[in-house]
């Protein structure tokens, strides 16, 4: 009996050790394919030699000018080392506010990370302009960044002031309201400012096309954190998963373990969505995908949201720089053109609950 | 009983329209000639306003020129100052900041976002239109003042029959024909002294940070191929109506002779913010030192101003090809 019961546990580990293994190599193939792949420089096969090349102690001729490495390095490994953060944050966050809600319909933007970065965008937009270059840090990003901060605070006081951290789902509704509220205040301003309409457009929609290394160095530290901080509770978020009174009945503290959850996944969209804009599909459709191949248990899907919505994004930005080279398709179009086929498959096969 | 009068004078007014817009939309086809779909209609308060330029401007101006103008289009705002009408303006849009005139008249009105009451409230008996797109003209038909509408144009044969038009719903015709006549004179001089090298210079048109650029079969696009300059943003699949996005990776593997800014005013951007952007350093026009900073205004409009840009590209030619 007790064999048998450690063979069972100790087969679930080897398949989720299998599934990160799987996921680590899909994501290591996807940014090889991302930096090997763009409407200009070298040929794609002589990056990854050049790659090693670069390794110490390794020398191979790739044939690789500077100019050609230029583009490889300058401009397109930040745009794939981006996208790789920014899916791999939207996927975990929406898990975790799936898991944390016990709502399959929730993504990252709900509790007003998005409306509020767009409309602290906007209002920097309006009012003045952004990046000096003697500024370390672009101010539309850093004001999108604690307006999205804002935004969700505000929501989950509202929230939780009709005694609703309780019920998960009075802060979904608590969302809904804030975020109309902050997408009419923009459309106000917006409306007033007309000479501004298409930066802020520009801004709102996701973009992976002009990023930069500072833009990966501004994001990493947070995504990282939150990450982290997520990975610690995917176990809770099992808990979780049997209703907030079991979970309390379980000894975990629901309400305080619910907001540890929030602000980690706030803090890392907020950071994302501030750089990149609003990418949609991402964080709503990548959990349920891992979920119908891996498993509803989140102490899997937790891990393999982070290393798929990663992959996963940064595959979907080769077609977008490539397919109308040289010019772009928009990042947003371009996952759920290639997403929503393949999830209604999925979900054809797998019959998902 | 009494509702069937408006409603057929309604009726015939829209009956009006759809004719002048049939006769406007036959060039619909040729991309070049949209300009001349401009469409102008008249009504009880300005009743001659659709005159062919061939009326004798005297004439016109003694019957029936429009005493009291609104302008909804920046490029329409300098063209009315341009032929000698723009003391004649009673009010402009919020954009219209050209010449110093203009920033003297009430400038609270929309021009994307045009609010026919608002207009009203002027007593116009012309309201110049920039683009159609809210359906104005009917509201302004239905209370009785007059308006002529001129879409963006596309080349620089539509801005001088904009001008020709103006100035003949105004009743500046001669100094229409004039202004017309000059610019041809000055862009025709351009040309001629600018150089065009064997190898012609390429060049990037920047809109805004994100890269959308302007191809030649734009209006501002047009400007650069009257130069001789080849546009590196041509070809571009998925060509968004003459305005693709480019990709970075392209832009500094094009590596382009010449950079135009057209976001120095919207959006900051620089000769010193592009060169320290990743991986631009190694571009032609970074290393040369010809990124040029334009006026992103003259850059969107199409009035007597492209001169004056055109001078400007002439100019940083010539500085490209004799460098020091």
């Amino acid at each position: 009996m007790r064999a048998e019961r450690r063979e069972r546990v100790w087969t679930a580990e080897w398949t989720d050790r299998r599934w990160i293994v799987v996921a680590g190599a899909v994501l290591v193939g996807a940014v090889l394919v991302g930096a090997s792949l763009g409407p200009a420089g070298p040929s794609w096969w002589r990056v990854p030699l050049e790659m090693l090349n670069r390794l110490p102690l390794v020398s191979i001729d790739s044939g690789v000018t500077d100019t050609e490495w230029n583009i490889v390095w300058q401009i397109r490994m930040p745009r794939v080392l981006l996208g790789g953060l920014v899916g791999a944050m939207l996927s975990v966050a929406g898990a975790s506010y799936q898991g944390v809600f016990r709502n399959p319909l929730v993504d990252p933007y709900l509790l007003g990370a998005a409306a509020g970065a767009g409309l602290g965008a906007t209002l920097m937009l309006t009012t003045g302009r952004s990046a000096t270059e003697d500024w370390p840090i672009d101010p539309v990003q850093l004001v999108a960044f604690l307006a999205a901060l804002l935004t969700v605070a505000i929501t989950y006081m509202v929230g939780s002031s009709f005694g609703g951290v309780r019920s998960g789902s009075t802060l979904v509704l608590a969302g809904v309201a804030v975020v109309s509220f902050a997408t009419a205040l923009q459309t106000f301003i917006l409306q007033r400012n007309l000479d501004v309409v298409r930066e802020v457009f520009n801004w709102i929609l996701g973009r992976l096309s002009g990023s930069t290394w500072s833009d990966v160095r501004t994001v990493t530290p947070y995504v990282v954190l939150a990450c982290v901080v997520l990975m610690l509770h995917r176990r809770h978020l099992d808990v979780f998963r049997v209703g907030d009174d079991e979970a309390a009945s379980l000894g975990v503290s629901v309400a305080r373990t619910r907001l540890v959850i929030v602000v980690a996944a706030t803090l890392g969209t907020a950071a994302v969505v501030s750089v990149s804009g609003l990418i949609g599909f991402v964080g709503l459709i990548v959990p349920h995908v891992i979920r119908l191949m891996a498993g509803a248990g989140y102490r899997r899907v937790v891990p393999l949201s982070i290393l798929f919505g990663a992959a996963f994004l940064i595959l979907a930005d080769v077609p977008g720089r490539m397919l109308t080279s040289p010019a772009e398709t928009p990042i947003g179009v371009v996952t759920a053109f290639i997403g929503a086929p393949f999830f209604i498959y999925l979900l054809r096969t797998r019959k998902m609950v | 009983m009494n509702t069937r009068t408006p409603r057929a004078l309604l009726a015939l007014v829209a009956g009006f329209s759809l004719v002048a817009a049939a006769c406007g939309s036959d060039d619909d086809a040729t991309p070049a000639d949209t300009g001349s779909a401009a469409t102008t209609t008249a009504t009880e308060a300005a009743p001659a306003t659709d005159a062919p330029p061939a009326t004798d401007p005297a004439e016109t101006d003694a019957v029936d020129a429009p005493e009291r103008i609104v302008s909804l289009s920046p490029t329409h705002t300098e063209m009315l100052f341009a032929i000698g009408a723009g003391d004649r303006l009673v009010a402009v849009e919020e954009f219209s900041d050209f010449p110093a005139e203009a920033l003297e008249l009430p400038n609270e009105l929309s021009g994307f976002e045009p609010n026919v009451e608002a207009i009203a409230a002027f007593e116009p008996d012309l309201v110049v239109i920039g683009g159609d797109f809210t359906g104005l003209g009917d509201q302004l038909d239905a209370v009785g003042i007059g308006w002529w509408d001129g879409p963006a144009a596309v080349t620089l044969d539509d801005t001088y029959a904009q001008i020709e038009q103006l100035g003949a719903v105004t009743g500046q015709v001669a100094e229409a024909a004039e202004l017309v006549a000059q610019m041809q004179a000055d862009i025709d001089a351009i040309i001629a002294d600018t150089v065009v090298p064997d190898e012609p210079l390429s060049f990037y048109h920047e809109l805004d940070p994100t890269y959308f650029s302007a191809d030649s079969t734009t209006f501002i696009g047009e400007l650069y191929s009257l130069l001789g300059l080849r546009n590196i943003a041509d070809g571009a699949e998925g060509d968004s109506g003459g305005f693709p996005q480019l990709n970075a990776e392209f832009i500094v593997s094009a590596d382009p002779d010449l950079i135009f800014l057209a976001d120095t005013k919207c959006c900051g951007e620089s000769a010193e913010t592009v060169a320290a952007r990743d991986g631009w350093g190694t571009i032609a026009a970074v290393v040369n030192g010809n990124v040029i900073e334009m006026d992103d205004d003259i850059a969107s409009r199409w009035g007597p101003r492209v001169v004056d840009y055109l001078a400007a590209v002439s100019a940083a030619v010539e500085q490209a090809l004799v460098p020091g």
